[in-house]
């Protein structure tokens, strides 16, 4: 039977020789990652009902990373417990304050992602590890506690969604222009409950930093996961990266597998984009939307926080000033270390802008860099919804790197090509 | 006496239901003061216990955020109705044993302070301000199972003998 590769991960996870789009299954899970919002409580439910273990503290990685450094008494208290569980369970991959990061960011930059494997996570944008040819779902805190204590959860496996990226990208046009371009088309919950599979030539240009701004934002469409197959760039980001099991299976599609929809890209069309509250789908070409005054430049997040990221920023603002409020977020220590190495953070110095230690903050409107009522922030962010980064009179446009720092410099919607 | 409160919204997400700057808690009494609080400031005082929120499609989209539905629960919603509901918050329900009722043009059928009946053995909805019975698919059967043993973890004990 012909089967997509999300069909192949899932069958294997189920010790199933084949499953199809549909089937309810028990999946094995091969990795979990445990952040300081939902696992906290996922801990507190395991510990009342008296099934307080871990079905595999190898299994698992810990990073606190949404409210971290601590904002407050109450988000305090979260690190507490989560930092006192991963101890009391010899969690072998946690990453206290220091080492934490943006999860989805760190998971990948430290070697703990590989194909074929089914990977959960108590964050919806845990679909970002699928441009690693793995099944990658985010799940609640029930679902994340129910994974820690028996390793095993239900899935119905997903119809699948084709994607095909033509042409090369355009200089100035990003991967996070490609995913805005898709979301724009097919609407925010256009693939709900789907996996969304991105395919074509366009994608052997882009790095898996790149690659991974796409499959992170398959959840704006409502999909189940995002998934790129296995290529050389894959096998060249992990080699000598992964940690623990370094060998793995690599699935791919078969070429008459079934899928419900195909859409094509032509990414040569392609033109920087900012999606417009409070949807990720209200994406415009810049051509059409160039002018309107910020108050707020933001560049990190899950989404675009990685080293690729910063340099497109950094390439925009190099010897000149921004006019607003500008936030630099390194989504790791890595990246934060590397970032002063390259000479990115004098760049950032001198253009006027401050940076953050690695947090999601104020992507979630937690902390570090909330709007006030009425204000506008451009952001390289993956959500745009009522109140998002702040007040709920607040403003959210979602971009890439290159445009959120060209905006920055003139406070304002700015096409970034004007500076390449 | 449960009263529907109908936004004529679609894709009303998880920031919206219970916002971001309240998740340094898991607290569920907490979360319930502020459900829908960036949607509608007046929800919770309007609110009786049991009392249903209705609207379009995509209902819960966005983060994996439990708080959500525990938002919903601690400020006593007996039900959402929606034409459709994002795949997170959807199983986030019936994880914790809230049950979410899938009813393409609810929004037509169900006008704001309609008192209403559910009944989920059978997939009815008893609409008493307008005398009309709509009808809903029930939720499959081992989706049942888990609301029926209270929730994912109940379930899992039960079935998986976690203790042994």
């Amino acid at each position: 039977m012909a089967m997509t590769i999300t069909e192949k991960i899932l069958a294997r996870a189920a010790g199933k020789p084949a499953v199809k789009a549909g089937d309810l299954i028990n999946a094995r899970i091969d990795m979990i990652m445990c952040h300081d919002v939902t696992t906290p409580p996922a801990i507190s439910m395991l510990k009342k009902r008296g099934i307080d273990r871990v079905f595999d503290p190898d299994k698992i990685v810990v990073t606190p990373d949404h409210f971290q450094p601590a904002k407050d008494i109450p988000s305090a208290e979260l690190h507490k417990r989560l930092d006192r569980w991963a101890r009391e369970k010899k969690i072998r991959y946690y990453y206290p304050l220091g080492r934490a990061g943006v999860c989805h960011a760190l998971l990948p930059e430290q070697g703990h992602i590989r194909p074929g494997e089914v990977i959960v996570g108590g964050d919806s944008h845990t679909c970002t590890y699928g441009a690693f040819a793995a099944f990658s779902t985010g799940i609640g805190s029930t679902d994340l506690a129910a994974a820690i204590a028996s390793g095993v959860l239900w899935f119905k496996v997903p119809a699948s969604m084709k994607f095909v990226l033509n042409g090369t990208l355009p200089d100035g046009v990003c991967s996070k222009d490609v995913i805005l371009e898709i979301i724009r088309r097919i609407g925010t919950d256009g693939a709900l409950y789907r996996a969304m599979e991105f395919v074509g030539p366009a994608l052997k240009q882009m790095s898996m930093e790149a690659r991974m701004t796409i499959t992170n934002m398959a959840i704006e469409a409502g999909a189940k996961s995002g998934v790129i197959g296995f290529d050389e760039t894959v096998r060249a980001y992990l080699d000598g990266r992964l940690k623990g099991k370094t060998d793995y299976i690599v699935f791919e599609s078969d070429a008459d597998a079934e899928y419900i929809s195909t859409e094509v890209i032509d990414c040569s069309s392609l033109e920087p984009m900012a999606a417009f509250p409070h949807l990720p789908s209200n994406g415009k070409p810049i051509s059409e939307c160039a002018g309107l005054p910020m108050d707020q430049a933001y560049i990190g997040s899950c989404t675009n926080g990685r080293m690729e990221d910063l340099r497109l920023a950094a390439g925009v603002m190099k010897g000149r000033k921004v006019k607003i409020r500008t936030i630099i977020v390194p989504a790791t220590p890595q990246i934060w270390k590397q970032m002063l190495d390259e000479g990115l953070a004098e760049i950032f110095y001198e253009a006027g802008c401050v940076i953050s230690a690695p947090t999601c903050g104020a992507c979630l409107g937690g902390f570090m860099g909330i709007l006030a009522e009425g204000e506008r922030c451009i952001s390289t962010t993956n959500r745009n919804f009522v109140g998002r980064m702040g007040h709920p009179k607040s403003e959210v446009y979602l971009a890439g790197p290159a445009l959120a720092a060209a905006s920055a410099v003139e406070g304002k919607l700015t096409d970034p090509r004007r500076f390449l | 006496m449960a009263k529907a409160h109908v936004y004529k919204r679609d894709h009303i997400n998880t920031d919206e239901i219970i916002p971001a700057r309240y998740l340094n808690t898991d607290d569920a009494a907490e979360l319930g003061k502020h459900c829908l609080e960036d949607l509608d400031p007046d929800f919770v005082k309007k609110c009786r216990p049991g009392d249903v929120i209705v609207a379009g499609d995509d209902f819960g989209c966005g983060s994996s955020r439990e708080h959500a539905v525990w938002a919903i629960q601690a400020a006593q919603v007996g039900a959402v109705i929606a034409h459709s509901f994002a795949r997170i918050f959807y199983r986030n329900c019936i994880n914790g044993g809230f049950y979410p009722i899938e009813l393409p043009g609810a929004l037509e059928k169900i006008r704001d302070g309609d008192v209403l009946e559910i009944d989920y053995q059978n997939g009815t909805i008893h609409n008493k301000t307008q005398g009309q019975i709509i009808r809903f698919t029930p939720l499959p059967d081992f989706a049942l199972d888990i609301i029926k043993d209270g929730g994912l973890l109940e379930h899992i004990k039960k079935t998986m003998k976690l203790n042994a």
